[in-house]
């Protein structure tokens, strides 16, 4: 399973990246991310693109999140 | 509030309180301006020496402080920065380069075309072109790398300052300057302007509405939300405008416009490039800013200097239409965009780190 770490990333980059790891494997993919904006863009794009996504919030480290998602 | 509902609410806010404030004071469609009221505070410092446009203003104070304070007590303000910083003080100097050839940021544009004013049609034509070609490099894998963390003081340094500009604006010291005629002496009350920046500065701090997020989004993941901020404007500073009888149809006899389409055009492209590879409008940079992103300070260090440049040399265009000066300035800026998208382009974006699984770009 790809996974894509887009920490320190800004917009529109987490969600481009994630594109692009779909891209290369369109079944799953997890996607780590550490602000609430791009939480919100990653998770609107897994779902507008069909996704059932599942998203924790790590420990330590406020607004860092594990997003997984898979078809 | 990150439903579609609180978009379209907090656009129709912002398309109010925009008129509101031409109501009271400010000038006409420039109800909020983000590249104006820089530039406007720029000229307060004496940093140029434009006398129409200088003046302290609150509505930018109050949407910092608005969203910092939202940052702050929904803990999401986090500090960094170390992602390109000057590469990114340029890119806040060319977007203010740009928007003063058009003569407003890309909210104005937004304002303008809500009032009635057509030139605005040429921005946006040349603000979607420029946010096509930034896209075009964010595809081919433009980066302006990775943030770190920052100590906690280094982000709370910009809240400070504008704390500390607000002392100015009402001192009024006499090293400040306040314009008498112009664009800058046309101002709402103080308190009205500051209350008007903390209400937008708390909604976009909760939605992230962005100007150029609306169009990048639209094209690049046929992501409706942002955007749908942007329309909302629209409609609701018409509405506004329509009520209070500032709308206008037409090009000419514009307040703070000229009737040049193509430099219309050219600016906003400009504005719209920039904007892209800095990854959102001047609004959002000032939201950003506010939350503790160190490279948003700078983003918005740059275009105070672009904007005392601008006057200081000439560049900014008028009622009369875009200076020669300025003509030369958009030119060399879409050089220097070219420069910098081109040199950040990434050839072998890893996008992942752990589980030894590899993506490359393309």
């Amino acid at each position: 399973m790809a996974q894509i770490d887009t920490r320190g990333m800004s917009c529109p980059q987490p969600v481009l990246m994630t594109k692009k790891a779909l891209e290369v494997n369109s079944n799953e993919v997890t996607v780590l991310v550490d602000s609430k904006t791009a939480k919100l863009n990653v998770e609107r794009y897994l779902n507008l693109t069909g996704y059932t996504i599942n998203t924790v919030e790590l420990d330590g480290d406020a607004n860092t999140f594990e997003i997984s998602a898979r078809k | 509030m990150d439903s579609k509902k609180g978009i379209i609410f907090t656009g129709a806010v912002i398309g109010i309180l925009a008129v509101i404030l031409v109501r009271f004071g400010n000038p006409v469609n420039m109800g909020i301006c983000i590249a104006c009221f820089i530039r406007d505070t720029t000229g307060a410092l004496g940093l140029h020496r434009a006398e129409v446009v200088q003046y302290i203003r609150p509505e930018i104070i109050g949407i910092v402080l608005g969203a910092f304070l939202m940052a702050f007590t929904k803990k999401e303000f986090d500090v960094r920065g170390g992602s390109s910083p000057f590469v990114r003080f340029i890119l806040g100097f060319v977007v203010m380069i740009g928007a003063l050839m058009f003569l407003g940021c890309p909210l104005r544009m937004v304002l303008r075309l809500g009032g009635g004013d057509l030139n605005a049609l040429f921005g946006l034509a040349g603000f979607a072109a420029g946010i096509i070609v930034g896209i075009i490099f964010l595809k081919s894998g433009f980066s302006l790398k990775r943030t770190y963390k920052l100590s906690k003081l280094e982000g709370y340094l910009f809240p400070m300052l504008n704390v500390g500009l607000f002392v100015l604006l009402l001192a009024a010291p006499v090293f400040i300057f306040f314009s008498t005629k112009g664009p800058g002496a046309g101002h709402a009350p103080v308190w009205i302007a500051l209350a008007a920046g903390l209400i937008v500065g708390v909604l976009v701090q909760r939605t992230r509405l962005c100007m150029v997020g609306g169009i990048r989004d639209a094209i690049l993941f046929k992501d409706t939300y942002l955007i749908l901020g942007f329309i909302s404007i629209i409609i609701f500073a018409s509405l506004g405008n329509l009520y209070f009888s500032f709308y206008k149809l037409g090009f000419t006899g514009q307040s703070v416009a000229h009737v040049d389409g193509l430099w219309n055009f050219l600016g906003m492209a400009l504005a719209g490039w920039g904007s892209v590879l800095l990854g959102g409008c001047p609004l959002r940079q000032l939201i950003l800013a506010a939350e503790g992103n160190v490279d948003s300070v700078i983003t918005i260090l740059g275009m105070s200097a672009g904007a005392a440049f601008a006057h200081n040399f000439s560049l900014a265009a008028s009622a009369q239409g875009p200076s020669p000066n300025g003509k030369i300035a958009v030119l060399i800026g879409f050089a220097l965009l070219l420069l910098i998208a081109y040199f950040n382009l990434e050839k072998d974006v890893k996008a992942t780190v752990r589980g030894g699984v590899k993506i490359g770009a393309n």
